[in-house]
């Protein structure tokens, strides 16, 4: 399992591709890839802060609970922060187990816990100034399901 | 005892810096934030609203209750917009 925390930019595509090629003995692959939302092309760009430790440290928490969870083969989080353009992958979660069952409910479960339990905050550049995105509730609400 | 003092997002943005370190008898996260607040206006602004903050000790999410003892690093930060 692995948590990947950076400023740079990545290709899901290659990142997909070359966790697939390491699991051996799995059947199923499931992947989320979040993107930045332009606004219709009003976003400038998006700033990502998070807190270095903590972040990768909470990340690797939620993955083992994943893994208490369900069976998995292999696990893989990428994330990004600093600035970001409109379009471009923020973050990609990967899950890889013997059925797929458990691949995309501990991929969902990965994805709700990565929204509101993993210290990232998201501030949006606009032509109005800069504003930092609100928690919403029902990321909040998510959690409960599991 | 000495706390590293961490703030995020807006709380940082609200109270001008980053990270302090404070020098503190404050025996609970409460405690802290009274103390914070009577600091000046920014400080007591950042923190007036504790339902809209979260609070990490020693980087394992807690809450405003808890106890500071044997704690080193406090973070204060919005509610977290990760994914």
């Amino acid at each position: 399992m692995q948590v990947v925390v950076q400023a740079k930019a990545f290709d899901a595509g290659a990142a997909l591709n070359g966790f697939a090629a390491g699991v051996a003995g799995a059947g199923a692959v499931v992947s989320f890839t979040g993107l930045v939302r332009d606004n219709g092309g009003r976003l400038a760009a998006m700033e990502i802060e998070h807190y270095p430790g903590m972040t990768e440290k909470a990340i690797a928490s939620m993955m083992d609970q994943a893994a208490a969870r369900w069976a998995l083969v292999d696990a893989l989080v990428i994330h990004r922060f600093g600035r970001l353009a409109g379009g471009e992958p923020i973050m990609m979660v990967a899950v890889a187990s013997k059925h797929r069952a458990d691949a995309f409910q501990a991929a969902e479960f990965l994805m709700d816990y990565l929204k509101s339990r993993a210290p990232f905050w998201k501030k949006e550049l606009g032509p109005d100034g800069a504003t930092w995105v609100a928690a919403r509730d029902e990321d909040e609400t998510a959690l409960e399901r599991w | 005892m000495k706390l590293e003092v961490i703030y995020f997002a807006w709380v940082r943005e609200r109270i001008g810096l980053p990270r302090e370190l404070i020098e503190t008898r404050a025996q609970t996260v409460a405690d802290l934030v009274t103390e914070l607040r009577a600091r000046d206006e920014s400080y007591d602004l950042a923190f007036a609203d504790l339902a809209s903050l979260r609070v990490a000790l020693d980087q394992e999410l807690g809450s405003f209750d808890a106890p500071l003892a044997g704690v080193r690093e406090v973070a204060f930060f919005p509610p977290m917009t990760g994914g």
